[in-house]
């Protein structure tokens, strides 16, 4: 089944209760998938410095020193945020790629959930209220943000195996559904050297739009080709470091409800998980037609 | 009045009390606040009541209604009405997927559009929309008839039985076997008396176009007998 959430803020003011209202919107879709929950952010800007997102099956051992041995290693300004399982490294821009050689060769165990500027991803077996306090989700604040739980079909209940999938600079998809292709695109997408982490079939959605962008298609572009090359049930909620977007597929059996107003863009699997939302009862609220791609930008 | 508030109220103590109503009884009114989208609000009422729901509704709202009229006003998630079997439903904005599938009798009214799947195998039920339907709406329809004041998506009608189709806007596709049909008057009959029933006055009968079933799947074509 699945619940997925996604909140794009158009009125700064709301930012700093980003991650409050995500979580309320999150908790409500409980009920959808109580295996694991996850969440993407994207917050401040800061200049010249990227972050990455990593996790570990056992944090206390594998964080503990890790920035000092990733400055050691010429990550000079490498500084580290524990959160249970999780940790935001923070580095310079222009040494991510070098970061990554540098975990891999000092915390082999360690997995990194997503890097960009703005972007920090947490996701975890358990139930999403669990989840979400584990991390602390409700005292981020952001420009905009998504949320998935998950009740699994195609692939094991795993860390790995939860939403959002990260497989580029600060972008991350949630799913609801199921692809048929995945297969096959997972082949084609390895051949262009796109890193492909789990099984899972909605990494592969993640990758083919990183594929897409890369190619320098915009976000509503990729989702577009994303209709005539992926096969199967989908709802999806992308995230950028600008941008916002949903697209379901042409049969559109996987629920979706979105309103707006001047403050914000919410969508939600059901209208119960948008009913916190300041103003909901005078926002425009719809469900998003089949094969349409919606797309906001900042 | 009784008023159900389902901030306080728990779901199962609404549907509880509307299912020990006396079903010969008289006409009593119930309004429900704070449904917030909730699940089975109002699901298998079988006495002749008003439930009057104000707020957005979640799945299955109204299904196997059997007598009551039951007026949402707000949206309804997917389901609304679904194996309804008689009585009135009005939601007041737009409904999700699949409105008044498999229902066997009554009115359902949907004042904004309707999604995809609207009357997916309708067994009787009257279906009234105002606004537009979504793609594969009527699929397998048996009986009953769905009249849409706006326009239908794709597919429209695929595999139909006997139920008729009104469509007064355009229609993106027809699906198989479902074919644009001659208005006789019988037909403008049941559809005066059905924008009557669902409070619509300023639109004529005459301004809708009548699908069916063409028959060409009721029986097997020995044409097609290679693709098995």
């Amino acid at each position: 089944m699945c619940g997925i959430v996604g909140l794009f803020l158009k009125d700064k003011s709301l930012e700093p209760q980003l991650g409050t209202l995500l979580s309320e919107m999150l908790v409500t879709m409980t009920d959808r998938g109580p295996d694991s929950a996850g969440i993407a952010i994207y917050g401040a800007d800061q200049n010249n410095l990227a972050k990455l997102t990593i996790q570990s099956p056992d944090p206390e051992t594998d964080f503990a020193g890790l920035a000092e041995d990733l400055r050691k290693s010429g990550i000079t300004n490498a500084s580290i945020l524990p959160k249970s399982t999780h940790a935001v490294i923070t580095i310079s821009a222009d040494q991510m790629d070098a970061t990554r050689a540098a975990l891999a060769e000092l915390r082999p165990d360690v997995r990194v959930m997503g890097t960009g500027s703005t972007m920090e991803i947490y996701k975890e077996v358990g139930l999403p209220k669990d989840v979400l306090e584990r991390f602390k989700i409700s005292d981020m604040s952001g420009t905009h943000g998504i949320g998935h739980t998950r009740m699994a079909t195609e692939s094991a209940v795993t860390t790995l195996g939860a939403h959002p999938f990260s497989t580029g600079s600060d972008q991350c998809l949630v799913h609801n559904g199921s692809l048929s292709n995945h297969n096959n695109l997972r082949r084609e997408l390895s051949h262009q050297g796109i890193r492909l982490e789990t099984e899972n079939d909605s990494e592969v959605a993640a990758a083919y739009l990183t594929g897409e962008m890369a190619k320098g298609k915009n976000l509503g572009q990729a989702l577009t080709s994303a209709l005539d090359d992926l096969d199967g049930f989908f709802t999806f909620v992308v995230g950028t470091k600008s941008g916002f977007g949903v697209v379901r597929d042409p049969i559109a059996c996987k629920p979706a409800v979105m309103a707006e107003t001047d403050a914000y863009v919410a969508f939600g699997s059901e209208y119960r998980a948008l009913v916190n939302l300041p103003g909901i009862e005078e926002a425009r609220v719809w469900e998003p037609e089949p094969a349409t791609v919606y797309f906001w930008e900042h | 009045m009784p008023v159900f508030d389902l901030a306080t109220t728990t779901l199962r103590e609404l549907n509880q009390s509307l299912h020990g109503l006396d079903k010969s009884g008289a006409n009593e009114q119930f309004e429900v606040t704070n449904p917030r989208g909730a699940h089975a609000v109002a699901v298998g009422i079988d006495a002749p009541v008003d439930v009057t729901i104000n707020g957005s509704v979640g799945y299955y709202c109204a299904g196997m209604n059997e007598t009551a009229n039951i007026t949402v006003n707000g949206n309804a998630g997917p389901g609304v009405a679904e194996n309804m079997m008689s009585g009135k439903v009005v939601i007041k904005g737009d409904a999700s997927q699949y409105a008044g599938a498999t229902a066997h009798g009554g009115l359902l009214v949907i004042e904004g559009n309707a999604s995809s799947r609207c009357g997916i195998s309708m067994k009787g039920i009257d279906i009234v929309v105002k606004g537009n339907i979504g793609h594969m709406s009527a699929f397998m329809a048996q009986s009953g008839n769905l009249v849409v004041l706006g326009d239908a998506g794709d597919a429209l009608g695929d595999s139909l039985y006997e139920a008729r189709l009104f469509v007064r806007g355009t229609v993106k596709s027809l699906g198989a076997d479902c074919i644009k049909k001659e208005m006789r008057p019988e037909h403008i009959d049941i559809l005066t008396k059905l924008l009557a029933d669902a409070g619509i006055s300023d639109v004529k009968p005459e301004e809708f176009t009548r699908y069916g079933s063409a028959r060409e799947l009721y029986n097997f074509n020995i044409d097609n007998a290679d693709a098995y």
